[in-house]
This record gives C-alpha cells, sequence and structure tokens, in this order.
C-alpha cells in the first residue's frame, strides 16, 4: 500500500532523514519514535509533500508520489491528511468553517471565497464534529477552544478531507493527559471504525505501544527500531533515544494510571497514611 | 456514520438547522454589501465623470501621451544621458541626504512616542490621548505646508526640507511603532519587571529586540518615501533634485532627456533602499546569518 525508499532530506549543513525505508502493506496504525530532532517530522512532512524530499521515492498504492507536480501534489494532500503539534486551525473562523477547509481542494477559488460549501458539505461537516463529540462547538471561534477540542476540530477537518491515509505529528504533545488520550482514542477510532491508514508522530513510549499496531524508531534520521509495541522493550527505547541506564520511562509518562507510582505520589500516599 | 437514537435525535436536527441559518445569514449580508460595492462604484465613477473638466473618456486615449514624448524625446538624446547622471548626481546626494537626515531624527523621536502612546507600555497612562493626537498632528499637516513656512521663515536650502519631513516622519512612524509594539508579547517585559528593573531597562531588553525588525523594515520603507517626499520639496525651493526636475519637466522646453535622467536616478535609489532592507531585515531577523 505505501512504500518508502530511500528517501532523505539534506538541509544546507546536515542530513535530517537519512536513506529511510519501510513498507506499510495494509491500513495499519503506525507509529513513529524518538527524540527531537530525529527526523520524524521531516518524514511526515515529506508524506504530504509540504516538504521536498532530497532523495528516494514514496509510493502509495502503485503512484509515485515524489513525482507528482503542481496541482496533481495539491490532489495528493487532499488525499493524505495532516493533523499538527499546534492544531495549524484558523483561529478567528468558526469550527464548522475550519472542518469545511478539508474540502479546499474540490471547490474552485471563488465558491471558497464567498462562502458558498454545497448544503451537503456543510451537513457532514456537523455530522462529523458530532461523531467526535463536538458538535455543540460548531458556531463558535476556534480560537475560543481548548486544546483537546482544537485537536479533534483538526481531526475532523481531517476526516472531512476522506483520506485514505492521516499523518499525525506529535497530535498529543502540547496536550494535557486527559485530552491526550481523548485525541488518542480518536485517532484509533478513525483507524478501527473507518479503516484508514494512521502514521502517527509519538515521543512518549507508552502511548506508541497502547495504540500502535507497528512502531519505527528513528535516531539521527535514521530507522533504529521497526517491529510491534511488544518488541519495545526498555533496552530498545534506550538505544532509540541515546540514554543510558538513568533513562526512566515512568519519569516522562503521561498516562493516566490508575495507582500512583512515582516516587513523589508514594511518599504522599505514605505520609497520608500515617494521618 | 452516527448512529442516531430517537433521543439524540432533537439536538442533533437543531445543531444542523441553527448552523444552517447562520450561514444563510452570512451570505445574505455578504451579498448586500457586495451589491453596495457595485452601486458606490459605478455611482462614484458617474458623478466623478460628470465633474471632470475635460471627460474621463475622451481624455483616457491621450492618458499615455506624455509618458510617450518624455520616452521619445530622451530616446533621441540618449547619447547625453550619461552626462546628465553626472550633472545630476550631486543633487540626488543632496536629496537623500534630505531624506536620511530627515528620517533618522524623526525615527528617533518616533520611537520615544510609540512607547509612550501603547497601552500597556507607556509610562504615564493617562497621556496616551495626548501623545497620540500630537502624532496625529504631525500626520495631518501636509509637508508642503511646513516647508513653505519654515522657508519663508528660514529661507530656502535643505533644512526648512528637513525640518518638515522630520515632522511628518514622527507622526507616521510613531503610529506604525505603536501598532508593532501593541503586537509585542507581554512576557518578556512581565519577566523583567519580576527582577526590578526600570521603565528604560524594560523598554531596551523587553520590547526592543521583539520590535526591532519590523520597526527597522518599516523606517526604510518611510525612508523610501522621504526620498520621494524630498524631490517634492525641491520644487518650492528646498533644493536638492526636485528644483532640477522642475525646470526639466516643464513641457515643450525639449529638456525631457534630462527629466528622463532624474526619474532613472530616483528609481535606482530606491531599488537600492529597498534592496539594503529586505538584506539588513533578513539578519535582524535570523541573527546574523544570512
Amino acid at each position: 500500500m505505501l512504500q518508502i525508499e530511500g528517501l532523505t532530506k539534506r538541509f544546507a549543513a546536515t542530513t535530517a532523514v537519512d536513506g529511510v525505508s519501510f513498507e506499510v502493506d495494509r491500513p495499519i496504525m503506525l507509529g513513529i519514535i524518538g527524540r527531537s530532532g530525529a527526523g520524524k517530522s521531516t518524514v511526515l512532512r515529506m508524506l504530504n509533500r509540504l516538504t521536498p524530499s532530497s532523495a528516494g521515492t514514496i509510493s502509495f498504492e502503485g503512484e509515485d508520489i515524489t513525482a507528482l507536480r503542481g496541482g496533481a501534489v495539491r490532489r495528493w494532500q487532499s488525499r493524505c491528511a495532516m493533523i499538527f503539534q499546534q492544531f495549524n486551525l484558523v483561529p478567528r473562523m468558526d469550527v464548522v468553517s475550519n472542518v469545511l477547509h478539508g474540502t479546499l481542494n474540490r471547490h474552485p477559488a471563488i465558491v471558497t471565497l464567498f462562502n458558498l460549501y454545497p448544503a451537503a458539505d456543510i451537513h457532514r461537516a456537523i455530522d462529523i464534529l458530532e461523531r467526535l463529540g463536538i458538535a455543540e462547538t460548531a458556531a463558535k471561534r476556534a480560537e475560543a477552544l481548548s486544546g483537546g477540542q482544537q485537536q479533534r476540530v483538526a481531526i475532523a477537518r481531517a476526516l472531512m478531507q476522506d483520506p485514505k491515509m492521516v499523518l499525525a505529528d506529535e497530535p498529543i504533545a502540547s496536550l494535557d493527559p486527559m485530552n491526550a488520550q481523548v485525541v488518542m482514542d480518536t485517532l484509533r477510532r478513525i483507524h478501527d471504525e473507518d479503516g484508514r491508514m494512521v502514521i502517527c508522530n509519538l515521543h512518549t513510549l507508552d502511548t506508541a505501544r497502547r495504540y500502535c499496531d507497528r512502531v519505527i524508531g528513528m535516531r539521527d534520521g535514521r530507522i533504529v527500531f521497526d517491529g510491534t509495541p511488544a518488541q519495545l522493550t526498555t533496552g530498545v527505547a534506550r538505544d532509540i533515544y541515546g540514554a543510558d541506564e538513568t533513562f526512566s520511562e515512568a519519569a516522562t509518562s503521561t498516562e493516566i494510571r490508575d495507582r500512583a507510582d512515582t516516587p513523589a505520589e508514594i511518599a504522599i500516599r505514605d505520609a497520608e497514611a500515617l494521618t | 456514520m452516527v448512529e442516531i437514537t430517537p433521543g439524540a435525535a432533537q439536538p442533533s436536527r437543531r445543531l444542523h438547522d441553527d448552523y444552517m441559518a447562520l450561514v444563510g445569514r452570512r451570505r445574505l449580508y455578504s451579498g448586500i454589501l457586495l451589491a453596495l460595492f457595485v452601486a458606490l462604484m459605478l455611482g462614484g465613477f458617474n458623478l466623478a465623470a460628470d465633474r471632470n473638466a475635460g471627460g474621463f473618456w475622451s481624455g483616457l486615449p491621450s492618458f499615455f501621451d506624455f509618458p510617450r514624448d518624455v520616452i521619445s524625446e530622451a530616446w533621441e538624446a540618449r547619447a547625453e544621458l550619461p552626462g546628465h547622471l553626472a550633472e545630476f548626481l550631486p543633487a540626488l546626494v543632496e536629496t537623500v541626504n534630505i531624506a536620511a537626515t530627515a528620517t533618522l531624527v524623526g525615527a528617533l523621536f518616533a520611537v520615544l512616542f510609540a512607547l509612550m502612546s501603547t497601552r500597556g507600555l507607556a509610562p504615564f497612562p493617562r497621556l496616551i490621548p495626548l501623545v497620540r493626537r500630537v502624532m496625529d498632528v504631525c500626520r495631518a499637516v501636509p509637508e508642503i505646508v511646513i516647508a513653505l513656512v519654515l522657508i519663508y521663515v528660514l529661507g530656502g536650502g535643505p533644512v526648512p526640507a528637513m525640518i518638515a519631513i522630520a515632522i511628518h516622519t514622527v507622526g507616521a512612524l510613531g503610529k506604525l511603532f505603536s501598532e508593532v509594539s501593541e503586537n509585542a508579547s507581554p512576557k518578556p517585559v512581565e519577566g523583567l519587571q519580576s527582577v526590578g528593573a526600570n521603565w528604560t531597562q524594560r523598554m531596551a531588553f523587553g520590547v526592543l529586540p521583539q520590535v526591532l525588525p519590523n520597526w527597522f523594515s518599516y523606517a526604510l520603507l518611510r525612508f523610501e518615501i522621504n526620498i520621494r517626499a524630498s524631490a517634492i520639496l525641491g520644487f518650492v525651493g528646498a533644493g536638492g533634485i526636485g528644483y532640477e526636475l522642475r525646470n526639466a519637466i516643464s513641457w515643450g522646453q525639449g529638456k525631457f532627456d534630462q527629466a528622463a535622467a532624474v526619474f532613472i536616478l530616483l528609481f535606482v535609489t530606491i531599488v537600492a533602499v529597498d534592496q539594503v532592507s529586505t538584506l539588513v531585515r533578513n539578519r535582524l531577523i535570523h541573527g546574523g546569518a544570512p
């Protein structure tokens, strides 16, 4: 379904992505992990053609994506939705308008400038918002929403594109644990219910283990791990992050757990037991 | 796609209807605005055409007569062009000097006025309306009026022109600088306040680094405008290239080759300022790297 071969991105002095190759044969939920600067975002941006690649090929269902030019690039982008860490919505426009932006590639510019979207599209946008549980925000400005709601609007915009593939670049890095869980659950849902491929950059291991079917680890622009979540042991994680023995997952975990298990929380519990 | 249970159907229907009503209202408003705009443009055009002394449509074909005369005359005398360019260069330097001095002096005062008139940064918030009105006055009075008065008082020459342009620059740049500072983040300023910095220090270290690239490009844009303004003031006796242009541009003297030389010099100067502006601004934003 998706084949990536020797994908490389060189900036003036550095090589951000260095000969990345992998293949996905069916719509799965794929996680890419690695520390910041490992090249995860650049890979996703090259997939969406937001950033041009320096070398290598991307082919999706037999079509060479890297060879597309002009209008063909924009048609590809409309089939390959992208979700960003900072949501990248238009803050001063209302939620439904932001979701309708997912159809911009299908309408001539003049129609969209005069806000003459077909009524069917508007109804579908509200239906999608309803499905993601934020329909009551429909007429509000995007900037008035909380981070978690804004990210769900961004997912709604992506769904409006009706894409085969959804790319999510650190979708939960700006969210609190509660909202992070809602957003990750939503991404998993659009994979499970609609059968869309989801490729998700993540910076926390527990999220990758919990939500992804397959995990790719990147370090310094290269793939250093490619396997199932079960194979993602602490030792492997130390390799990916280039960390030593002091690296502990619990210290950076954002997962909401039933019982407290960080040293501080244990100390608090002990103190409360004494009183 | 969405499972609709009988209980949930009602609010969902209402959401759709409400939003569609909102869309309908918005479309109506934009339709009315568009119709109004077209009607005003057409009406205004007819009124202006009626009041025009010569008639707009009959005059339109001769629109390009003057530029054509200038270009054809200049082309015939193209051999003398290098000589004219050299001849007018000192006058151009004087004009650019007037503009540069006026921009520099105007920008310095504009910085002070801008900070005094920005909400959240002003040291005396009550003075904000007063400072703003002073800047309004600076902008409202045409440069040429100030220059004429000053030429009457101080005599002809570059100094009255410089002062006249500087006054206008204070008003124009002060407003633009103030709007830029209004969008600056208050967080660094708060950080500096928390360590006990005084107003001058807070502005110098908290605001200036944020706004400097924008201020700089506005100041250079103003410099371009001031070069043109200083050339115009030459018409009323402030010297510089405007004086030469007035002598050359009058119709029927056969001096259009000189006028063309003046235009070329002005054009090259504006392009040069624009290029330098882009270069310096990029350096300011990207911290030294080109």
